[in-house]
């Protein structure tokens, strides 16, 4: 830490400028020294799996919560003020985060963090993306042109990050070795069994057809076989139109779907007049962890996702 | 085939089997007859063994013909797996549309292209718009003439250059009185990897003093720069030059910056000398309040030495030389229910000028050239608030004002220099805007703008952005 303020001292005293004196003033007056590493999420359920890896050796931030439209974001300068302090950015990409993130990681100043160093880890590097388009064109609406980035309601998906996330922490703080590999080998298993019983108590969900606010539950629905009819959207982030909304009620009619699918942070108004309409139950699933007061943690968000999913067969 | 063989062969004996058996006569000796019947059903026992052997292998070679079938089909459930799953593979990259691309092209950088077009109808003539009671500023900053004006075109390239560098180039397509012209807006070089939070960027490049001086036209809040930018940066501080920036390592947003540059536009002026001729430095520092609030606020300061800069005020071309201050204040603040902006949203953002100008001012510098001492102490400022009342739609409105304060013109008066005559400006604007995606804008604004003296203008506006390409993000 002394190094590195005299460092930034002897390249400050270049400006001789207003700001350089100030800056040297506070200088001194940074963060106390830390041994953890410090971890940026973008968003809930990577921070929660670097908790779940990291433990006690990294001190984690995530810059958004499970109420907020992951593609609307903003460039906010706390956002900035923590990516300047972070030794590792674990964010989703394939495009997810391109509204706000890639601002915040120039603007940071850290060059630890930039896409193509060891601090940056997007967890779409190691997954098979879903529904990758094969045309990209504006007029089909919010479209990501690497396929759908909501990775995260798949387990399977989950554990292949926390191997990438493990290799990573391991890389920036070689010290801590033995607490990721134990950590992370205790997660898998603790994953595993948890993903067994996920499975069998899922059974009744398989072959089930569903209507979704947004295409956010394609992993979901892959990895438990429920059959998607879908979309109230009538194009990614185009909001419902009662044009729209009419007609698939009318197919509603002819394939009937047992409920509606929407994420903790959509808008009510769409997906309950259908419900309504279609007398089928509407499913708040917390989408990531914090999306409801039981999804703690990422256990919690598939046992949550999954007591309300089986609620609404009954 | 094998079939029809033998069927015939059936029929052909059991033809024969009679005619023997009638044709046969009666007092034939029996030894004879035992003989041939004995020939018969030896011949019809070979016969039906052979017809079974045959049999037997025409079974055979049925069972092998459905199981080559069976060996077949299976063959092509496995091909199509195949074929399914190279498919599979084939769509499997992560970005295959975009990061497929090999060979040339695999490298291009990030082009937008912005357009915007502006329907105008305004009470007072535009070419002959100015701010009573300030020294013009030179720049761009009359309305857009009346009636449909094709406004700037912006067209945008940035990308890495390489690990060390990122450039940004925003070209301007306008036209001036029916010629296209082509603005180099920006053509900047940042660095990606200064340690310690250090972000220097050279070229040209909007400077970071204030709030809106680094916002494009597109990402404003209203159609047209607030009366302090026109008055005073005439109507936004553009360098050639470099910048430094230093990023605190703070718990809260803290950054300071410091740039120098050519100084040869407003306030600045043209210079033909070696060095700098304009340097600014300021402090932007922000956070959140809660989950659903967020400011920033920062203060900013601009030193220039301007030699000859030169303004017409009633025909005549007049000259400041001296010293240029500028002092900028701005805050914003940016509200949305649990930091969610789908539905609804509220920004409100200001910023306070003040300006100190002291030096010698020339009246007529072709003809009389009178020259005196003169000491200006300008302020102004705009307050806005933006408000989303649903999804996609804003409304907006947005206060303007200017002091005329201090002008001391020493021997010279403003019966010689009308424009400098005490007069204080005020602009009202309310706006609504449409945003069917993050990519479209349509805005209808209403303003009344008493930037001329005594002359109030009743203008509406019409407005749409359009943007297409890549589109990076939006600063705070």
């Amino acid at each position: 830490m002394f190094k590195n303020s005299m460092r930034s001292m002897r390249s400050m005293r270049l400006l001789q400028s207003l700001g350089a004196l100030v800056a040297l003033l506070l200088g001194g007056w940074s963060l106390p020294a830390l041994a953890a590493l410090h971890v940026f999420a973008s968003v809930p359920e990577w921070g929660a799996l670097a908790r779940e890896v990291g433990g006690e050796r990294v001190n984690v931030f995530v810059a958004t919560t499970a109420m907020q439209d992951p593609h609307r974001i903003e460039a906010k300068p706390s956002l900035i003020a923590r990516a300047r302090g972070s030794q590792l950015v674990l964010a989703t990409g394939a495009d997810l985060e391109i509204g706000w993130l890639p601002l915040v990681l120039r603007e940071s100043g850290n060059g630890a963090i930039q896409p193509g160093q060891p601090g940056y880890l997007e967890a779409t590097s190691v997954l098979r993306l879903l529904e990758v388009p094969t045309r990209l064109d504006r007029a089909d609406g919010d479209v990501h042109p690497g396929g759908n980035p909501h990775v995260q309601l798949d387990p399977r998906n989950i554990l292949k990050v926390a191997d990438a996330l493990g290799e990573r922490l391991i890389r920036l703080d070689p010290a801590g070795e033995a607490v990721y590999k134990a950590r992370l080998a205790d997660f898998t298993a603790r994953w595993k069994a948890a993903m067994q019983r996920w499975e069998k108590e899922a059974a009744p969900l398989r072959g089930v057809g569903v209507w979704v606010q947004h295409r956010s539950f394609i992993y979901l629905d892959e990895w438990l076989g429920i059959r998607e009819l879908g979309a109230l959207e009538p194009k990614p982030g185009v909001e419902p139109g009662s044009a729209h909304l009419a007609g698939l009620l009318e197919r509603q009619k002819a394939s009937p779907g047992r409920m509606i699918l929407r994420p903790a942070y959509a808008s009510p108004k769409s997906s309950d007049w259908m419900g309504e309409k279609a007398g089928i139950p509407v499913v708040v699933l917390p989408f990531t962890v914090g999306g409801s007061p039981e999804a703690k943690d990422l256990f919690g968000l598939f046992d949550d996702s999954l007591r309300r999913l089986l609620a609404a067969l009954k | 085939m094998k079939h029809l063989h033998l069927g015939a062969l059936c029929a052909a004996l059991a033809g024969v089997w009679p005619t023997f058996a009638l044709g046969a006569p009666a007092e034939a000796a029996d030894s004879s007859l035992k003989q041939l019947r004995e020939q018969v059903r030896e011949l019809r026992e070979s016969y039906e063994q052979r017809i079974q052997a045959l049999e037997k292998r025409l079974a055979e070679a049925e069972g092998r013909a459905t199981q080559a079938q069976a060996v077949a089909r299976q063959a092509d459930v496995r091909v199509e797996a195949v074929a399914q799953s190279v498919a599979r593979v084939e769509t499997r990259p992560a970005a295959p549309v975009v990061g497929a691309k090999s060979g040339e092209g695999a490298f291009n950088p990030a082009i937008s292209l912005i357009l915007d077009s502006k329907f105008t109808r305004f009470q007072r003539d535009p070419s002959q718009y100015r701010i009573d009671g300030f020294i013009p500023s030179g720049g761009e900053v009359g309305p857009p003439k009346k009636g449909f004006s094709l406004g700037e075109s912006e067209l945008a390239i940035s990308a890495n250059v390489d690990h060390l560098f990122r450039a940004d180039a925003r070209f301007a397509l306008a036209e001036d009185d029916g010629a296209g012209v082509v603005e180099v807006e920006e053509a900047s070089i940042q660095t990606l990897a200064l340690p310690e939070g250090l972000k220097l960027k050279a070229g040209r490049f909007l400077s970071g003093i204030g709030y809106l001086n680094q916002q494009h036209p597109h990402e404003w809040d209203f159609a047209d720069a607030p009366l302090v930018y026109k008055a005073f940066l005439g109507p936004r501080l553009q360098n050639d030059g470099a910048q430094l920036r230093w990023v605190a390592p703070t718990p809260f947003f803290l950054e300071f910056g410091t740039e120098v540059a050519s100084g040869e536009s407003y306030p600045g002026a043209e210079r033909g000398k070696n060095g700098a001729g304009l340097w600014t430095a300021f402090v932007h520092t922000g956070g959140d309040v809660g989950e659903s609030g967020a400011w920033q606020a920062g203060l900013s300061h601009v030193h220039a030495n301007p030699r000859e800069r030169q303004f017409e005020d009633n025909g005549l071309t007049n000259a400041f030389s001296g010293r240029s201050q500028l002092w900028v204040a701005d805050f914003v603040y940016k509200w949305a229910p649990q930091g969610n902006s789908r539905d609804t949203s509220f920004k409100l953002q200001g910023e306070y000028f003040q300006r100190r100008e002291k030096g010698d001012l020339t009246h007529d510098l072709e003809g009389a050239a009178l020259t005196s001492a003169s000491r200006f102490r300008q302020s102004g400022g705009y307050l806005q608030a933006v408000y989303q009342f649903m999804p996609r739609w804003r409304v907006g409105v947005r206060g303007d004002w200017l002091n005329a304060g201090t002008v001391d013109l020493g021997s010279l008066s403003s019966a010689e220099l009308p424009i400098l005559g005490a007069y204080s400006p005020r602009r009202q604007s309310a706006m609504l805007d449409w945003s069917p995606s993050e990519f479209s804008r349509v805005r209808l604004q209403l303003s009344r703008d008493k930037s001329r003296a005594d002359e109030a203008d009743n203008q509406v506006w019409l407005q749409y952005i359009m943007s297409l390409g890549a589109h990076g993000a939006h600063k705070f």
